[in-house]
């Protein structure tokens, strides 16, 4: 055996891969140290998506069904970037929410709050050279799920991006400003940092309000850099 | 100014296909390609179980050992899947060999696939990646990602061939967890 591959500080990991708070953990978080990849050209490159990747109105929740759905509508703008402030333009952004009444359109979801016939609750779209992206949707709603008595999720969007390099893949959840659930939320307390838990909310913006339509909210999505940099190598 | 914190990682959660099943895309290559096989597997959690709602996403160099990252017109992402695994766990591609690709400090790797895997219960998801046995192996012995684990723990990242097809299982956690990589 050649010279061991470096092994992350697992202690950096926010949120980390092993929370007893979320329970689901407990199974499916690898024990071992992540190893650090030595330099190479993935670094710097990742799967890129075509423009016939997207349509037109799919980054419009609202607008798929004969009727318009529950709930209030909002749209959701932001900004792809990288921790270095670089726009990442041309990346595939894909989100995924409840209905306004907190209910999946999903097998598995058994939550006694009704399904609405106009929402399907899935979006995706290719950002702009600037980074830019924009969503239209309905504010999601809060839901109980099964963790913990009484557990409820408070409001989210799911978020699926790309970023430059294969590392900076992402899946996040975007949160909403004051959600009194975030302190009995095992998801939004895995991430130590009160500065990262902060990037996890959307800002309300009345710049963004479309008057007599929808409430607007700000959300930057930001992909941190390749771990092979800086760690060892 | 401040350079902006990064976005945490949050869990894609037990109702991932709403999100990630519209764009999925487990032919790698169209299955017609020459040299098209099919790679599949099995995703386990720590007790054995198989991980039924799991995705993997896939990304290879092509067969120059060159990752493309400027898709065809007709293209959905060069050499890119993505595939949700079944009730059993399983997932499954149709891809082709990738060429060799080197390190910074020129050093040619064996032909391997990047996977990254995201599931309930993962609160970030872990990468790996997946070597193409042949060549009597030679490849693999001089592949410096290989060669810098210990023996016991490098074959969690070899695919096993059966007939045409390649299998290569993943182990979240366990006596036999896969290697995994930062990202």
């Amino acid at each position: 055996m050649t010279t061991p591959l470096p092994e992350l500080d697992m202690r950096q990991l926010d949120p980390p891969y092993d929370f007893p708070g979320y329970r689901s953990t407990a199974l499916r978080a690898p024990r071992r140290p992540m190893l650090v990849l030595p330099p190479s050209p993935i670094d710097d490159a990742g799967p890129v998506f075509g423009e016939r990747s997207v349509c037109p109105d799919d980054h419009d929740l609202t607008c798929h069904h004969d009727g318009e759905p529950q709930g209030q509508r909002i749209t959701v703008e932001g900004r792809l970037i990288d921790t270095g402030g670089r726009a990442i333009g041309g990346q595939l952004i894909e989100i995924w929410q409840a209905n306004a009444a907190g209910r999946y359109r999903h097998r598995i979801d058994t939550h006694p709050a009704p399904l609405d016939p106009n929402f399907t609750g899935y979006g995706r779209c290719l950002t702009d050279a600037e980074g830019r992206y924009r969503f239209v949707t309905i504010r999601p709603g809060a839901y109980p799920w099964g963790n913990h008595p009484n557990a409820w999720r408070p409001a989210h969007i799911h978020f699926s991006v790309f970023g430059r390099a294969f590392a900076q893949r992402l899946v996040t959840q975007m949160y909403f400003e004051d959600d009194p659930l975030f302190a009995h939320d095992p998801m939004v307390q895995s991430v130590a940092s009160p500065e990262a838990r902060a990037a996890m909310v959307a800002a309300f913006d009345l710049r963004l309000t479309e008057p007599e339509r929808s409430l607007g909210y700000r959300f930057d999505v930001v992909v941190g850099g390749p771990a092979t940099q800086g760690a060892g190598a | 100014m401040t350079p902006p914190v990064a976005t945490p990682s949050q869990t894609i959660g037990p109702y991932l296909s709403i999100g990630v099943e519209p764009f999925e895309h487990p032919e790698v290559v169209p299955p017609a390609t020459a040299g098209a096989f099919e790679l599949s597997g099995r995703i386990f959690d720590g007790a054995g179980a198989p991980v039924p709602d799991a995705v993997v996403e896939l990304w290879q160099a092509d067969g120059n050992g060159r990752y493309v990252t400027t898709p065809a017109p007709d293209e959905v992402a060069p050499r890119w899947g993505r595939s949700l695994t079944d009730a059993g766990g399983n997932y499954r591609f149709v891809t082709v060999e990738p060429g060799p690709v080197a390190l910074g400090s020129g050093e040619v790797q064996a032909p391997h696939a990047e996977l990254i895997v995201f599931a309930r219960g993962l609160l970030r998801p872990v990468r790996t990646r997946v070597y193409f046995p042949g060549d009597g192996d030679r490849r693999l012995e001089a592949d410096p990602v290989l060669g810098a684990l210990p023996e016991d723990r490098r074959r969690t990242l070899v695919a096993v061939a059966h007939g045409d097809e390649l299998r290569f299982d993943v182990r979240l956690q366990g006596p036999d967890e896969t290697v995994f990589f930062a990202c």
